[in-house]
């Protein structure tokens, strides 16, 4: 059978290292996750009602985030503020910093767009009914931008899930690093560990991302129906 | 029950000024139906929305069932507005809620129990004749058919007045003439008075008692549609008329063949 070296696996406790690195990329996914839906979903609802100065603010935000590659952010972050202001912040304070940044960024421009996609006589009909201001984004805007948001803010989290792995580049022992790590101590006795490692990798980021997505496909199909 | 004095609205575009209520003034008895009829871009559309405020007006005063709404405050507005229903060309119903919720909710909203609000909304589901799509979703509805939830919808707020903006523009023949029955019909038994703008020479024909032919956002021409129609003074009465008349033969001959 082809050797993929995967019984560098089972040597000491290198599958836990490996379980352990994932660990640590989902927590950065996790956090920032949670971070970017909050405020995200915050700034998109200001920036549609917001006023222009607002607009303009949330537009240069976005155009920032988006034009930088989240590497560049990472470094900026981890290195250049040690640098430049003497802060000293862990790796995955950094990284956690950084995919907020993005994930905000990217979360609401997701917000305001289904806000805006709402046509315009379902504010008419509310108003009509004599529905508040208040009660119209309550009862009637929002519960039907939430519906069009959940697929894309889905496949945001599997995007933000997947760039983590960006984070072995500021010394963050996340999956990638530790497999790294293994497939140098082993290079001399299993020579095929690469190949095996990261094809584990790739089914542990499946694993994590695949019922995400079918949870975004289904959400789809009903929507579709409703 | 619905006065208005003098309105004007104006849109401002980048490009250009856009008057598209100039100086207008007419009034509806209770218990009317009143239609408003004019070519697209007439300005027929805003004239509605400035019924019930949607679209503020620059200049004027609007007077609906004693109450002046353009001097009054956002919160005075959104009572008055209960009293005012509307029904839009394209429906508006909430589309992930059922068609009871769809009544319902604004009833809730206005204090009702849940309980309370689903029985009555029930009730109006059987003057409108849907009693058995209660449980449907919008989606799966017929154009007429949602249409008819939004009039359940309307007559369930107990409104003095519906406005129908173009309600059955988006209709075939056949639903228009079930919707404009329906529309009589509740003006007749709950002495609601409606102001309804369309296109439609058939519509003013069918159930209005006066009308206001609307040209460039000025009324032209008003009074009984009987009169109006029998001695067009305009000329955009007049082509109204003769394309109505184009209308029926085109619907004669349909029938022939």
């Amino acid at each position: 059978m082809l050797d993929l070296g995967l019984d560098v696996l089972l040597k000491g406790k290198n599958l836990l290292r490996l379980l352990g690195g994932l660990w640590v990329a989902l927590r950065i996914s996790i956090c920032s996750v949670a971070i970017s839906l909050v405020l995200g979903t915050l700034l998109g609802v200001l920036w549609q009602r917001g006023n222009r100065l607002m607009q303009a603010g949330m537009w240069i935000y976005l155009e920032v985030i988006r034009i930088m590659p989240q590497l560049v952010l990472l470094f900026l972050v981890y290195f250049g503020t040690s640098r430049t202001f003497g802060w000293e912040i862990s790796g995955e304070a950094a990284s956690i910093i950084v995919f907020s940044l993005w994930g905000t960024a990217e979360m609401s421009d997701l917000v305001r767009g289904a806000i805006t996609s709402i046509p315009k006589g379902q504010y008419e009909a509310a108003a009509a009914l004599g529905l508040s201001e208040w009660q119209a984004s309550r009862y009637v805007i929002l519960p039907q931008a939430a519906r069009r948001l959940l697929p894309l803010a889905i496949n945001l989290v599997t995007r933000m899930v997947k760039t983590t792995s960006l984070v072995l580049m500021i010394g963050v022992v996340e999956v990638l690093k530790v497999a790294q790590q293994i497939i140098e101590a082993n290079r001399m006795s299993s020579p095929n560990a690469a190949f095996g490692l990261y094809l584990v990798i790739f089914f542990l980021y499946f694993a994590v991302c695949a019922p995400v997505s079918r949870l975004a496909k289904r959400m789809e199909a009903k929507q579709a129906v409703g | 029950m619905i006065r208005v004095e003098h309105l004007v609205k104006t849109f401002s575009l980048p490009e250009q000024e856009v008057h598209a209520v100039r100086d207008i003034s007419f009034s509806v008895a209770r218990g009317e139906i009143f239609g408003v009829i004019g070519l697209s871009g007439a300005g027929k559309s805003t004239l509605v929305r400035c019924l019930n405020l949607l679209e503020r007006p620059d200049s004027g005063e609007v007077w609906v069932d004693g109450k002046c709404l353009t001097k009054l405050k956002d919160r005075e507005l959104e009572q008055e507005r209960r009293k005012i229903s509307m029904i839009f060309q394209g429906y508006n119903l909430l589309m992930q809620r059922s068609v009871l919720d769809n009544v319902s909710f604004p009833l809730e909203i206005a204090g009702l129990r849940k309980k309370q609000a689903r029985e009555q909304a029930l009730d109006f589901h059987r003057t409108v004749g849907l009693e058995e799509k209660a449980k449907a979703y919008p989606a799966q509805l017929s154009g007429g058919q949602r249409q008819r939830v939004a009039i359940a919808r309307a007559i369930a707020a107990r409104p003095k007045v519906i406005l129908c903006d173009e309600a059955t523009s988006a209709l075939d023949p056949e639903t228009t003439g079930t919707i404009l029955k329906l529309l009589s019909r509740i003006n007749r038994e709950y002495g609601i008075t409606i102001v309804l703008i369309t296109h439609e020479m058939r519509v003013i024909e069918e159930i209005c008692g006066s009308v206001a032919v609307l040209e460039k956002g000025q009324i032209v021409e008003m009074g009984a549609v009987a009169e109006v129609f029998a001695a067009p003074k305009t000329a955009a009465a007049k082509r109204l008329i003769v394309q109505r008349q184009r209308e029926k033969e085109l619907s004669g001959l349909a029938e022939v063949a």
